[in-house]
C-alpha cells in the first residue's frame, strides 16, 4: 500500500511538468498582446512597450520564458501578477476560499444525492422517483446564473437571512448558499448515479441472502446496498472535486465569492501567464491527489480490489 | 429464457462454430448428455447462442418497454424538428426588429419575442438543430473516447493506467475557456465555425471525466465472478474484458452521459457566452439561454422556452438511457 | 478608454472593464449642502485595480477613482468638469507654449513630507521616462523632451521642458503651443509623488502616500480598499464623511442586490439586468447623468469599399443614417443614453449640439438606401458581408452591437453580422496592427474635460488611438490650430469647425453619448456624480 501511494506521488513530477507546460504553451498562443490591453486601448510608446515586454519576459521565446518559470519555481518563485503582487500571494488568498466552497458543494451533492438517490432507487417508478426525476432535469436545464439569481434575491434580498453577497473572510456559513448554488449541477449526477447503482444492487443475491438472514431494512440499504453503490458515485465525487475548484467562476461572480475561479478566469483574459500556470499546477496537483484517495477508497468498498 | 421468441436457426449447429470457447469438450466430461436431461429445450439454445445473445437479449428486452417506446417517440419528434424545422414555424428567426423588443405573444409568435425582437419561438425551433448535435455528438465522442481510455487503464492497470489516468488529470486541469479560445484559433476552425467546432472542443475535454467513471466501474467489475469464470474458461484477457468487463461497467456510463448530454448543451452557451461558441448567425437553445440573462427580471419567457425544450430533450435521453440500463441488466430484466 | 463605463458587465465578464481612469471629484467646497452624519464610512463598488498605485501607470477605473481621492494635482475638475485650481496658486503662459507653474505653499503629503515643485517635476520625469514603463507616459508627450526619454536606450531621464524654479515654482516648456495644457493638469499622470516614491516605485504603488482627501490605510486585494480622511489635506474636496470602504466586486449585478439590501452605499453602475426596473427598486435614491464619453462605431479606412474616398464617405453615411440610435436607447438602454450629435460629449465646455452637417447622424432610412445604391454604382460591395466586432468582455456590447447590426441589415438590405471576440485584448491586437477585416465597436472616455481630447488621440494622422487610420490634412491643420489658440474657447470653436470635416468623411460614427445609472442606499445622503460619471464621494454623508 504505502509503496502504491509513494509510487502515485512520484507520478505527480512529470504529470506537473507536463500540465505547466502544456498550459504555459496554452496561454503563449492565445490570440492578443497582454501589453496592448495592458494600454487599455490608448496609446503606447514603443520604448514603454518594450519595457514592459521585458519586465515580464515576453520579449524571449517560448522556451526560455518556461525554463526561466521552471527555474524560478524552484526557489518558491511563482512570478508576479501584472498588478505587481507576488503569485503565490494571489493563490494562498484564493485557495482557501474556494476550497471552503467547494468542500461546501461536495457535502451537499453528496449527501443530498445520495440520499435522495438511495430513496428514488428503493422505489423505482413511484412518485418520489419521478419527483427527483423532474429536480434533477430542473437543475439541470436552468443555468447557473438564474438558479443562484433567484436564490440571492429571495434569501439575501428579500427574506434577509443573509447577506447577498459574501464578505472578504468567506467564513464558512457565508459560502453555505453559494456552495448549494455550484453543488446543484453535480447533485443531478450523483443523485442519477446513487440512484441506478442502488436498483442494479438490490436484486443482488448478497442482498436477498442479508434480508433471508433476518437483517433490518436500514441495515440492509446502508450497509449492504449503498457501500456496494458507492464506487460509481465515489468515482464521479473524486472527478467532481478539481471541477468545482477550477470552475466556479459563475457562482463566484453572482456572490462575489473572492476565490480561484474569477482568478483565473481574469488571469486568461489578461495573458497573465503565471497566474494561469500556477493555478492549473496546483489543481493537478489536487486532481491527482482525489484520483488517489478515490483509489483508495474502492479498496475499501469492495474487497475485491487490492493494491499491491 | 421467456423473452427467446426467435426461432434459432443455429441448434444443433457443429460446436466448432463457436469460435473462442475452446473448452466445450472438456466441459461435457462434467454434464450430462443433454439427451437425457428434462431441461434440453433450454439447454440447447443457451449453448449454441450467438456471441452477442447479450445485446441481442438486451434489444428484445428494451423494444417492449413503454419508457423507451415513449422517449424514442420524443427523440424522434425532435430530430424532425431539428432536421426540418421550416415545418414547425414559418417565421424567419433571423429577422429581428427592435421595435418588438420584449414584445408579448402575438397571433403568429405564439411565445413573444426576445431582447432583440427575434421570435422567440422560431428561434427555439431552428436552435433545436446545433443544440442536439452538439449535445448528442460530444455525448457520443466522450463515451466513445472516454470509455475505451477508461477501460483500458482499469482493467490493465499498471503503467498504462499510470500513463492514461494521468493524461486525464492534465486534461482535467485544464482551464475549459482557455482550451476553447486556443481551439476556436486553430484555422481549421477559426474558417468555419460550426456545431463541429463546439463538439470537438467539448469533447477533447470532456472525455477524462467518463474516463475516471470509466476505469472506476471496470475496476469494480475486472474482480467479478462471471468475469474470472469467462476467462477460466480460456477467454483471452481482452476478449473478456470486450465481452463481460465493458458491458457490465456500462451503466454509471450511460447514466453520467445522459446527465452530460443536457449539461453539454448549456456548455455551449457557456462558450457563446465567452465568444467562442457558435457564431451568432447560428441559433442555438444556449446562445438563447446566455441572452436571457439580461432579460431576467424583464422578460423571464424569453429564458423558459428554450430551458423547456431542453429539459424534454433531456428527459427523452434520460428515459432512454434508464431503458437501455435495465434492459442490459438481467437481474432488472427479471424484475421488470 | 474604450469599455464604456456605463455599460453593463455580464455576470461573468463584469470585473474586466478596461475603462479609462477618470479623474474625480468635484470642487465646492463645503459640498455638503443637506448636513447629514460626517462620520460614517461609506462602502462604494469598485473594481480591483490591475496595476499598483501610481499616478502615471493607473488607466482603468478601478485604480483610478482610488487615485483621486488619494492624490490631488494642481488642479481639480468640479462637477461640471469646470477646471478648479487645486495645488496650483498660479498657471501662466502667454504663448500656450511657454508655462510658469506656482504652487501653494506650505502643503504636505498624508506623511508629512513636504509638497514641493520637485515633487510635480520629479514625478513627471518618472511617468515619462520610457525605462519605468508608465502606461500613461503618452500623456507627457507635449513637453519638450519627451522623446529624449522616450528613446530606446535613452541617455536622460529628464525632460528638458521642466525646470524647478524655486520650492514654490517651476516652468513647464511645451514642443508646441497646447492652449489645453493647464486643463489636462487635474487627470492622475499629473499627480506629484513624494520623494519616497521614488526609491522603490514599486512597493509604494502597493502603499502609495498621497495628498488627496483621504489616505490609503489598508488594501485587502480582490477584497476591499480602505479610505480615511487625510488631516493633512487643505483644499477644496475636503472629506464630508468617516472615510470610504471602496469594496471589489466581480460583477455589478452582485454589487446591485448588496445596494437594495442596504449592504453597499453608492454603486455608480447599475447591472443591465436591472436597468428596466432600478428607479422602481431605488426611487429617489438613483440617478441617470450624462457624463463625458461616447460610443462610436469605426469602419476602417483600409477596408475594401469603405476608403476615405467617395465610394467610402456615401457608405458610411448610409450606415450611420440607417441605425435608429433613438429606439436603440429606448429599447436596449430603457432611455439610459443621449443620442449623439457630434464626436464630443455634452459635458464639454464649447460643445456644439448643432454642427453643420450632423444630418448625417440623423436616422434617415430612405436617404441611407439612396446613399448605399450611389456607392453601388461607384463599385458594387453586393451580397458580400459587412461584419461589426465587438469583445464579449466588455460589458454590454452584444446588446447593442447586435441591435445595430439588426438595423442596418433591415434598413439597408445588406448582408451584416456580428463578429465577437473573447476578449478586448484580442480585438485591441487586431485593431491596433490595421488588420480588422469589418467594422467595430469603439468608444472614448475623456481623461480631461476638453474637446481635444476627443479628437487629436483619434483622428489625428497617425495619433495613438486613431484606429480607423484616418488621415486628412485639413483636419490636421485645424486641430493644430485650435491648439495654438490663446483660449480654451477660441480653441473650441476651431475645434468644432475640424469636426465638421469628420462629418462628411465620418472616420467613425458617432451613436451615443454616455450617461450614468447609479444608486445609493438608505444610509447615505449628498450623493452627486461628476462630469466623468463618478461619484463625488468626498461629499456623501450618513443619513
Amino acid at each position: 500500500m504505502i509503496s502504491f501511494v509513494l509510487k502515485r506521488f512520484l507520478q505527480l513530477i512529470p504529470v506537473f511538468i507536463g500540465a505547466t507546460l502544456l498550459v504555459y504553451f496554452l496561454v503563449f498562443a492565445t490570440p492578443g498582446d497582454p501589453i496592448a490591453a495592458l494600454s487599455g486601448g490608448k496609446p503606447m510608446s514603443p520604448a514603454v512597450e518594450d519595457a514592459l515586454r521585458a519586465q515580464y519576459n515576453l520579449d524571449k521565446p517560448f522556451w526560455v520564458q518556461y525554463g526561466l518559470y521552471l527555474k524560478n519555481l524552484f526557489t518558491f518563485d511563482l512570478g508576479m501578477s501584472f498588478s505587481g503582487q507576488e503569485v503565490k500571494d494571489l493563490l494562498a488568498r484564493a485557495f482557501p476560499v474556494t476550497a471552503r466552497l467547494a468542500v461546501i458543494a461536495m457535502a451537499i451533492e453528496a449527501v443530498f444525492g445520495i440520499i435522495f438517490g438511495v430513496i428514488a432507487g428503493m422505489r423505482k417508478g413511484k412518485i418520489f422517483d419521478s419527483t427527483v426525476l423532474v429536480l434533477s432535469l430542473l437543475v439541470i436545464a436552468v443555468p447557473t446564473f438564474v438558479l443562484g439569481f433567484v436564490l440571492q434575491v429571495v434569501v439575501g434580498v428579500q427574506l434577509g437571512w443573509a447577506k447577498p453577497t459574501v464578505s472578504g473572510q468567506a467564513t464558512w456559513g457565508e459560502l453555505i448558499l453559494p456552495g448549494l448554488v455550484l453543488g446543484l449541477v453535480s447533485f443531478a449526477y450523483v443523485l442519477r448515479l446513487t440512484r441506478t447503482s442502488v436498483i442494479e444492487n438490490k436484486t443482488a443475491d448478497y442482498v436477498r441472502t442479508a434480508t433471508a438472514k433476518g437483517l433490518s431494512r436500514p441495515r440492509v440499504i446502508t450497509v449492504h446496498i449503498l457501500r456496494n453503490s458507492l464506487i460509481p458515485v465515489v468515482t464521479y465525487l473524486g472527478a467532481d472535486l478539481g471541477a468545482l475548484m477550477g470552475g466556479a467562476i459563475v457562482t463566484e461572480g453572482i456572490f462575489n465569492v473572492p476565490g480561484i475561479g474569477n482568478l483565473l478566469f481574469k488571469a486568461i483574459r489578461f495573458g497573465e501567464t503565471p497566474t494561469v500556470v500556477a493555478i492549473v499546477g496546483v489543481l493537478v496537483i489536487i486532481f491527482v491527489v482525489a484520483n488517489l484517495v478515490v483509489d483508495m477508497l474502492y479498496a475499501l468498498l469492495d474487497p475485491r480490489i487490492r493494491y499491491a | 429464457m421467456p423473452e427467446n421468441l426467435t426461432p434459432n436457426p443455429e441448434a444443433g449447429a457443429p460446436r466448432g462454430k463457436r469460435e473462442g470457447k475452446v473448452s466445450n469438450y472438456k466441459i461435457e466430461h462434467f454434464v450430462a448428455p443433454i439427451s437425457e436431461t428434462p431441461l434440453q429445450g433450454v439447454d440447447a439454445v443457451k449453448e449454441t447462442g450467438k456471441p452477442l445473445s447479450m445485446w441481442a437479449e438486451a434489444w428484445r428486452s428494451l423494444r417492449k418497454r413503454p419508457l423507451f417506446i415513449i422517449s424514442s417517440i420524443l427523440i424522434v419528434a425532435i430530430i424532425v424538428v431539428a432536421a426540418l424545422p421550416n415545418l414547425f414555424t414559418s417565421v424567419d428567426p433571423t429577422h429581428c426588429v427592435l421595435e418588438n423588443s420584449n414584445g408579448p405573444a402575438v397571433s403568429g409568435h405564439p411565445m413573444g419575442y426576445n431582447f432583440q425582437g427575434c421570435d422567440i419561438y422560431s428561434r427555439a425551433i431552428y436552435g433545436t438543430r446545433a443544440s442536439l448535435m452538439v449535445g448528442v455528438f460530444t455525448t457520443i465522442l466522450t463515451v466513445l473516447l472516454g470509455t475505451t481510455i477508461g477501460a483500458l487503464a482499469g482493467y490493465y492497470g499498471g503503467w498504462l493506467d499510470a500513463v492514461l489516468a494521468r493524461l486525464g488529470d492534465v486534461f482535467f486541469a485544464l482551464p475549459l475557456i482557455l482550451g476553447a479560445i486556443i481551439m476556436m484559433q486553430l484555422p481549421v476552425f477559426r474558417d468555419n465555425k460550426s456545431p463541429w467546432t463546439v463538439i470537438v472542443t467539448l469533447a477533447v475535454f470532456g472525455w477524462p471525466q467518463i474516463a475516471r467513471i470509466a476505469r472506476g466501474a471496470v475496476i469494480e467489475v475486472r474482480n467479478a465472478d462471471f468475469v474470472t469464470a469467462s476467462r477460466a474458461l480460456g477467454l483471452s484477457r481482452f476478449k473478456a474484458l470486450l465481452r463481460h468487463v465493458v458491458p457490465n461497467s456500462l451503466a454509471p456510463i450511460i447514466v453520467v452521459s445522459t446527465v452530460n448530454l443536457g449539461v453539454y448543451i448549456v456548455a455551449e452557451a457557456t462558450l457563446s457566452f465567452i465568444g467562442v461558441g457558435l457564431p451568432p448567425d447560428i441559433m442555438s437553445w444556449g446562445n438563447d439561454i446566455a441572452s436571457a440573462q439580461t432579460q431576467l427580471r424583464s422578460n423571464p419567457m424569453v429564458l423558459m422556452w428554450p430551458a423547456l425544450f431542453l429539459s424534454v430533450t433531456v428527459l427523452s435521453f434520460i428515459m432512454l438511457g434508464d431503458a437501455v440500463r435495465d434492459a442490459l441488466d438481467p437481474k432488472a430484466r427479471k424484475g421488470a | 478608454m474604450r469599455n464604456s463605463h456605463a455599460s453593463k458587465a455580464l455576470a461573468l465578464s463584469a470585473a474586466l472593464a478596461l475603462t479609462l481612469t477618470a479623474c474625480g471629484g468635484g470642487n465646492e467646497a463645503g459640498g455638503n449642502g443637506g448636513g447629514g452624519d460626517t462620520n460614517k464610512v461609506i462602502t462604494a463598488n469598485t473594481t480591483e485595480p490591475q496595476h499598483g498605485l501610481l499616478p502615471a501607470n493607473t488607466n482603468e477605473v478601478g485604480g483610478g477613482r482610488v487615485m483621486d481621492m488619494i492624490f490631488t494635482g494642481l488642479v481639480s475638475y468640479d462637477a461640471k468638469g469646470k477646471v478648479v485650481n487645486e495645488l496650483a496658486e498660479s498657471i501662466e503662459t502667454e504663448d500656450s507654449q511657454n508655462y510658469t507653474i506656482k504652487i501653494k505653499a506650505d502643503q504636505k503629503f498624508s506623511d508629512g513630507s513636504p509638497i514641493t515643485s520637485s515633487s510635480f517635476v520629479d514625478a513627471w520625469n518618472f511617468g515619462a521616462a520610457a525605462k519605468n514603463a508608465q502606461l500613461n507616459s503618452y500623456f507627457f508627450e507635449s513637453i519638450k523632451g519627451f522623446d529624449e526619454v522616450q528613446a530606446k536606450d535613452a541617455k536622460t531621464d529628464v525632460m528638458e521642458g521642466l525646470k524647478v524654479v524655486d520650492e514654490t515654482t517651476f516652468t513647464v516648456e511645451l514642443s508646441q503651443p497646447e492652449s489645453d495644457f493647464p486643463q489636462r493638469l487635474g487627470y492622475t499622470a499629473f499627480y506629484p509623488l513624494p520623494e519616497a516614491a521614488f526609491e522603490d516605485p514599486d512597493a509604494f504603488g502597493q502603499n502609495p502616500v498621497g495628498n488627496g482627501p483621504y489616505k490609503l490605510t489598508e488594501w485587502n486585494h480582490d477584497v476591499n480598499l480602505m479610505l480615511e480622511p487625510n488631516e493633512n489635506y487643505d483644499g477644496p474636496r475636503e472629506a464630508q464623511n468617516g472615510g470610504i470602504n471602496f469594496k471589489v466586486y466581480q460583477s455589478t449585478e452582485a454589487a446591485y442586490q448588496d445596494l437594495v439590501s442596504d449592504n453597499l452605499d453608492v454603486l455608480d453602475q447599475v447591472p443591465p439586468m436591472n436597468l428596466a426596473q432600478y428607479q422602481d427598486d431605488l426611487g429617489d435614491r438613483s440617478v441617470n447623468s450624462p457624463y463625458a464619453g461616447n460610443a462610436t462605431i469605426t469602419i476602417p479606412s483600409y477596408l475594401d469599399h469603405f476608403k476615405q474616398d467617395e465610394e467610402g464617405n456615401l457608405r458610411r453615411q448610409a450606415i450611420s443614417m440607417s441605425i435608429d440610435r433613438q429606439q436603440i436607447i429606448d429599447k436596449i438602454y430603457y432611455g439610459g443614453k443621449v443620442i449623439a450629435k457630434d464626436f464630443t460629449a455634452p459635458v464639454l465646455e464649447g460643445y456644439n449640439d448643432a454642427l453643420p452637417g450632423a444630418e448625417v447622424l440623423t436616422y434617415n432610412p430612405e436617404e441611407a438606401k439612396k446613399r448605399w445604391a450611389e456607392a453601388e454604382k461607384i463599385s458594387k460591395f453586393g451580397d458580400s458581408e459587412l461584419t461589426i466586432g465587438y469583445n464579449v468582455d466588455g460589458a454590454g456590447n452584444k446588446e447593442y452591437v447586435e441591435a445595430v447590426v439588426n438595423q442596418v441589415k433591415n434598413n439597408l438590405g445588406i448582408n451584416v453580422a456580428p463578429k465577437p471576440y473573447t476578449s478586448f485584448k484580442e480585438l485591441r491586437n487586431e485593431v491596433t496592427k490595421y488588420k480588422m477585416t469589418g467594422a467595430f465597436r469603439t468608444g472614448w472616455q475623456a481623461d480631461y474635460p476638453s474637446l481635444y481630447n476627443f479628437l487629436g488621440p483619434l483622428f489625428g494622422t497617425d495619433a495613438g488611438s486613431n484606429d480607423g487610420k484616418y488621415s486628412s490634412e485639413e483636419f490636421d491643420k485645424a486641430l493644430s490650430e485650435g491648439l495654438a489658440a490663446k483660449t480654451p474657447q477660441e480653441g473650441a470653436e476651431v475645434f468644432n469647425k475640424a469636426q465638421e470635416i469628420l462629418m462628411k468623411d465620418l472616420p467613425a460614427i458617432p451613436l451615443w453619448y454616455q450617461a450614468v445609472q447609479g444608486g445609493w442606499s438608505n444610509n447615505v445622503e449628498n450623493v452627486t456624480f461628476g462630469w466623468n460619471g463618478v461619484p463625488l464621494y468626498q461629499e456623501i454623508t450618513g443619513k
